[in-house]
């Protein structure tokens, strides 16, 4: 006679190596996943159908836009060699001197837009001040005083200075409401330095487009 | 291993004199931290690979020196179709020459995207090298913002070349005093 099987619910599946290496893997993920950094000037970028991704490095990002109602420049470095070099350049040319501690500070700052005048005013904020709302007021870049020239000066002849074998790239961010002639201002900036090939930042867009 | 003991369970009767028997700790039911944790894992390993921004090149001819005398180069006007932006995201656009068009290139309104301009550009950058009789002689698309219009209104155009493989194309600033017009026009 054949035995009567018993109806018996599927045992519990030990489930702690899956745990283990379920946390293992978010630890990692979390730890390796490079924290966003609060922007000073958020910008909502366009989107577009293109895949190529922005490098990592030897990349110097323009931020155009607006706040507060004013036409905003900000700049920012990707490598802090490059920061370093473009600041010693500035303090040179617009004769501020900064201190090694503010160098340091400087080394770690993302992105900025204040005039080199205002700039140590900057560093000694804390990081978190430094990203409010009317804190900075953006890279003067008009025909009497353009810093933001300089500063694409600067940082080109730190990355030659450092010995890189790429030429510095450019990418421009621009906000999407942002009307043409902003960016337009930015590329003749860029061109007048002979840069003719730059990046424009964008977003992702639907396939379907 | 993960085991929790849930010390006693008749914790409400404390009056109760009852000897509980040596119950076994009870194991603590991993399933909805696993959940969790590959809902996190997940989303971290989304986020990382794609919020990396996307980045659309862009070359520009080195700009004219003042001095240097202009050179004019001729452009088999067949080929050539221009492309005004205007306020509010709004485009004309013409085939050839504004005085005399090619056959239904004459100035026309249109919207960007799939059902707009492009359709348009599709079709000469197809029709175009038949025309010429020449495969390198394809489309040039002369694009002429306005001072009205939007950074998201040349990245589009710009896409949109991208999309439709258009083999030339460039940025135009100079607007003649007759396309002036159609862009007063437009802006009003």
């Amino acid at each position: 006679m054949a035995k009567v099987k018993s109806h018996k619910a599927a045992g519990a599946i030990d489930m702690t190596a899956m745990c283990d290496v379920a946390f293992l893997l978010l630890t990692f993920f979390i730890l390796t996943a490079t924290a966003k950094m609060p922007e000073p000037l958020p910008v909502d970028t366009p989107s577009s159908t293109v895949q190529t991704k922005l490098p990592e490095t030897g990349l110097v990002m323009i931020t155009v836009g607006k706040s507060e109602g004013k036409e905003q420049v900000f700049y920012g470095m990707k490598d802090r060699a490059i920061r370093s070099g473009a600041l010693d350049y500035m303090a040179q040319k617009y004769n501020v001197t900064f201190t090694e501690e503010e160098k340091a500070q400087f080394a770690l700052v993302d992105e900025f837009g204040v005039p080199i005048e205002g700039l140590k005013a900057l560093l000694a904020m804390k990081a978190s001040d430094r990203v409010k709302k009317g804190v900075q007021s953006g890279i003067p870049c008009d025909s009497i005083n353009n810093q933001l020239q300089d500063w694409i000066q600067g940082a080109r002849k730190a990355n030659i200075d450092e010995g890189a074998d790429k030429e510095l790239q450019f990418a421009i961010k621009g906000d999407a409401k942002e009307l043409y002639p902003q960016i337009k201002r930015v590329m003749d900036i860029l061109q007048d330095q002979k840069i003719n090939s730059f990046n424009l930042v964008t977003g992702l867009r639907g396939k379907d487009y | 291993m993960a085991e929790l003991n849930t010390g006693d369970s008749g914790g409400g009767k404390k009056g109760s004199k009852k000897v509980r028997s040596k119950k076994s700790n009870a194991k603590v039911d991993l399933t909805a931290m696993v959940d969790l944790a590959f809902l996190l894992i997940t989303f971290f390993m989304l986020t990382t690979s794609l919020s990396k921004p996307q980045s659309m090149d862009l070359g520009l001819p080195d700009k004219e020196d003042k001095d240097e005398p202009k050179t004019d180069i001729k452009v088999d006007q067949r080929r050539t179709v221009t492309i005004i932006m205007g306020k509010d995201n709004k485009i004309k656009w013409f085939h050839g020459l504004l005085e005399s068009p090619e056959p239904g290139g004459a100035p026309t309104d249109a919207v960007y995207g799939k059902n707009g301009i492009r359709k348009e550009i599709l079709k000469r950058v197809a029709s175009i090298p038949q025309v010429t009789g020449d495969k390198k002689k394809g489309l040039i698309v002369i694009i002429k913002p306005t001072k009205k219009a939007t950074y998201r209104n040349l990245v589009d155009i710009l896409d949109e070349m991208a999309i439709c493989d258009v083999p030339t194309y460039a940025i135009v600033n100079d607007i003649t005093p007759e396309e002036q017009k159609l862009v007063d026009e437009m802006n009003k």
